[in-house]
């Protein structure tokens, strides 16, 4: 019996297929598993184990990263579960939501423009906090209610948010350098 | 003096014998070579006692070739041909290299990386670390009474792909066997914590004399988890000698000094900043070739201020690492100082307000990396015992990326991602019928591909033609546990596969590393294929030996037919590594290799189950 390098990341840290994740069981999961597969434990075996090892280790932290964050969690689900979220496709989001959008992006600018360091981080804080909202509702739609047409445009929301969470990372970055 | 090893009375040597592994710190100004006698890891001394080998190579012209201190005192003497600091050409082009006018070496701009003119030809940076590699080599062999199975060299966590590679060429030139790069400050983590039990969230501030680290590390059961990394691979002590000898230079109001008066001076100026972390003022004194005599006074408070903005610019990287990391200073359990340039008290006391405590000092900043590097040298060459269960996660420092239109990096691996890793990207024909694609890949964190540097360089040939858009190239990027990329693409949508491997382009190719060894042994007089011979049979023999162990631990995975036939090809290695054709035991190498495979993946099976299993009973216990 040979366990298979492509198996699915929840079953490969045994958790179950869900989007609320017990983050405490996969850190250990994760910990315990790179203890065995990681390239250094195997260092002084002949290159076929050296190789298998490499595949492993890489395999292994492509499944935690994925697991670890929300966004990446609930596009792994929905492509599990057959859906094609239409993420390069379907851009269409609704007015209210660009227009929000387009506010929070003057705000950065705003920010950033006049070097103002704890405006970037309250906005920072604020959109975090956002992001947890959305990520509750992404909850509710992918583990209680299996909705997912509406797991997909909370995941593309939660994209928009991701990309202007790491514009003000790099504004921050760029004010502290 | 070499000490014998004595096994236990009822346990054969064989096959868990002690196999003789150092850890290497291959420094900007020292290195040294260290490894695990035991269980202690203790630096390995020059017959004058002393562990710290300066690392200065000085090239002769009768062709012989001069490491250390010797070499050292011949600066001032022979400047041309004494190469000091050069870790930081490593995997450098002249453009990269700075304060190159105070250098006084003859540059020669090679492609990729520079090379330095000395009396007796090009040298590349690649083969003087070579040198002070050998001579580590050769004070370990004697040392420790043996052929080495293998050594970590450190490396700055801030290096990138290039300055990686070369040191990885350096050591194989040396004819070590790299078990693994290290990251420099993740080398003294595993030194502090393992000999602290340390557990929590810790920073290493590493200065050395010409890189400067930040690493942001969790320790949790044994577990070193890399959160973030940052630094500078061109900022380290030798700046501010080199500050200090501008300000003498300019107190002094002397003309533009010769080559041997600006080394001797920048030994002054070094000589004086060591003194100054002890005292409050130092002389520098010394009379120049060109009649004019230095003869000045620096205190500990102007030090201090002409050298403020170096100590500043280690202050953004702090930030962005803890960035990374999402974590405040205070979230910081403790900071651990590595590095001959942290001994200077405006740096304590920089990093000392940075992070709202003192930093620890309870260790010798020159030896934790070289202590931690041979502890990490011992556990990979197999001589763990079970109470050294523990585990290393690091991360690679710069993010790596291709060149897309228009000149732009478009990011694959990002920064602060733990090793090892592969990402896949997928590109596609812009024009109908093309046949082949051209990729361009880079590493760091600007947008401009032109601000980043450039790695390598290749074509994809035949693809089959299709109409624009219609083809789908995958390209991967995988970096190992030493953080080296190699990248592949490959042609999805046709049957047809064109495929391509390669390597970044700076570092030497085999045959370049194969041409300088066989023109070090034509030198030497050595005999290249009895050399030849001789590392095959090592190689062959550590398989054998390896194989052995192997099958010692996990036999019963095997059924009899299979384990017969395994146990047949070790002995058949064993008995052609006895003769002496060259081409035979390489076959026989490869031979044991592929005929492994099969047991290897049980192997990793039986790994994975017992990792399972092991989360079933926490999950009992909780």
């Amino acid at each position: 019996m040979s366990i298979d390098l492509h198996k699915d990341y929840f079953d490969l840290f045994g958790l179950p297929r869900t989007f609320r994740i017990d983050k405490a069981a996969l850190e250990r999961s994760y910990l315990g598993l790179q203890q065995q597969v990681h390239p250094d434990r195997h260092a002084h075996l002949p290159d076929a184990d050296k190789r298998r090892a490499l595949q492993w280790a890489t395999r292994v932290n492509e499944a935690f990263q994925t697991l670890k964050r929300p966004l990446s969690r609930a596009r792994y689900l929905l492509e599990l579960a057959g859906v094609d979220a239409g993420l390069e496709t379907n851009t269409a989001m609704s007015p209210a939501f660009l227009m929000e959008q387009m506010e929070w992006r003057e705000a950065v600018g705003d920010a950033s423009d006049a070097a103002d360091l704890d405006a970037l981080e309250a906005l920072h804080r604020r959109l975090r906090h956002h992001a947890q909202e959305i990520e509750g509702a992404l909850a509710a739609a992918l583990d209680d209610d299996a909705d997912h047409e509406a797991a997909a445009e909370t995941v593309r929301r939660l994209m928009f948010l991701d990309k202007l969470d790491q514009e003000i990372e790099d504004a921050l970055a760029a004010l502290e350098s | 003096m070499a000490l014998l090893q004595l096994s236990e009375p009822g346990q054969s040597a064989a096959p868990h014998q002690h196999r003789l592994a150092v850890g290497i710190d291959l420094g900007t100004t020292n290195s040294l070579v260290a490894t695990v006698r035991n269980g202690i890891a203790v630096c390995l001394n020059d017959h004058d006692g002393k562990a710290m080998l300066p690392s200065v190579v000085r090239y002769q012209a009768d062709g012989s070739v001069v490491v250390g201190r010797e070499a050292a005192l011949a600066q001032t003497r022979d400047p041309r041909n004494t190469i000091a600091s050069v870790k930081r050409f490593m995997g450098r082009g002249l453009k990269d290299v700075t304060h190159i006018e105070s250098t006084p070496y003859d540059f020669v701009d090679a492609p990729g990386m520079v090379k330095l003119r000395t009396v007796v030809g090009p040298r590349s940076p690649v083969e003087v670390s070579a040198e002070i590699l050998k001579v580590l080599r050769a004070r370990a062999e004697a040392s420790l009474g043996g052929e080495l199975t293998g050594a970590v060299i450190t490396v700055p966590a801030y290096f990138d792909d290039a300055q990686r590679q070369a040191t990885k060429d350096a050591a194989s030139l040396a004819g070590l066997n790299v078990l693994r790069l290290l990251n420099e400050p993740t080398a003294a983590a595993i030194a502090y914590g393992l000999d602290n039990a340390a557990e929590g969230v810790y920073a290493v501030y590493d200065l050395g004399g010409g890189t400067f680290d930040i690493s942001i590390l969790r320790l949790s059961k044994g577990v070193f988890e890399v959160l973030a990394t940052n630094g500078d691979a061109a900022l380290g002590g030798d700046d501010f000698d080199h500050r200090l000898f501008c300000w003498c230079l300019d107190r002094a109001q002397i003309a533009p000094p010769s080559a041997m008066d600006v080394r001797r001076l920048l030994g002054k100026a070094r000589e004086a900043k060591e003194l100054l972390s002890h005292t409050e003022e130092a002389a520098v004194a010394c009379q120049l070739d060109s009649g004019e005599a230095v003869n000045l006074t620096v205190s500990r408070k102007v030090f201090s201020e002409i050298t403020t903005n170096l100590v500043r610019k280690t202050l953004a990287p702090l930030r962005k690492a803890l960035r990374d990391a999402g974590l405040k200073p205070e979230d910081i359990k403790g900071v651990v100082m590595v590095g001959g340039a942290t001994r200077m008290p405006h740096v304590q006391r920089a990093v000392a307000e940075f992070f709202g405590q003192e930093p620890l000092t309870n260790l010798d900043p020159d030896r934790v990396v070289a202590l931690g590097a041979a502890k990490q040298a011992n556990a990979l060459a197999g001589n763990r015992s079970a109470d050294e269960d523990w585990l290393l996660l690091d991360v690679i420092p710069l993010s790596l990326g291709l060149e897309t239109m228009g000149g732009l990096s478009e990011k694959v691996i990002p920064r602060n991602s733990t090793i090892p890793v592969a990402r896949a990207q997928e590109f596609t024909t812009y024009k109908d019928g093309q046949t082949a694609m051209a990729f361009h890949v880079v590493q760091g964190e600007r947008e401009l591909v032109s601000d980043c540097r450039s790695l390598a360089r290749f074509e994809l040939r035949g693809i089959p033609p299709m109409v624009a858009g219609a083809a789908r190239i995958r390209v991967t990027f995988q970096v190992d546990a030493d953080g080296l990329l190699s990248v592949s693409a490959r042609e999805m949508s046709s049957g047809v596969e064109a495929s391509v491997m390669v390597k970044p382009s700076y570092g030497l190719t085999d045959e370049e590393i194969a041409g300088m060894l066989r023109s070090g042994y034509d030198h030497a007089g050595d005999d290249m294929s009895a050399r030849a011979l001789r590392e095959q049979q090592v190689e062959a023999s550590r398989l054998v030996e390896a194989t052995r162990q192997a099958l010692a631990d996990d036999g019963g995975l095997l059924d009899d037919a299979e384990r017969a036939k395994v146990e047949a090809l070790v002995a058949q290695l064993e008995e052609t590594a006895r003769g002496s054709d060259l081409a035979a035991i390489k076959r026989g190498v490869s031979t044991l290799n592929k005929g492994t495979e099969h047991f290897a993946s049980l192997r990793m099976d039986k790994s994975i189950r017992s990792a399972l299993a092991g989360q079933k009973i926490d999950e009992l216990e909780v």
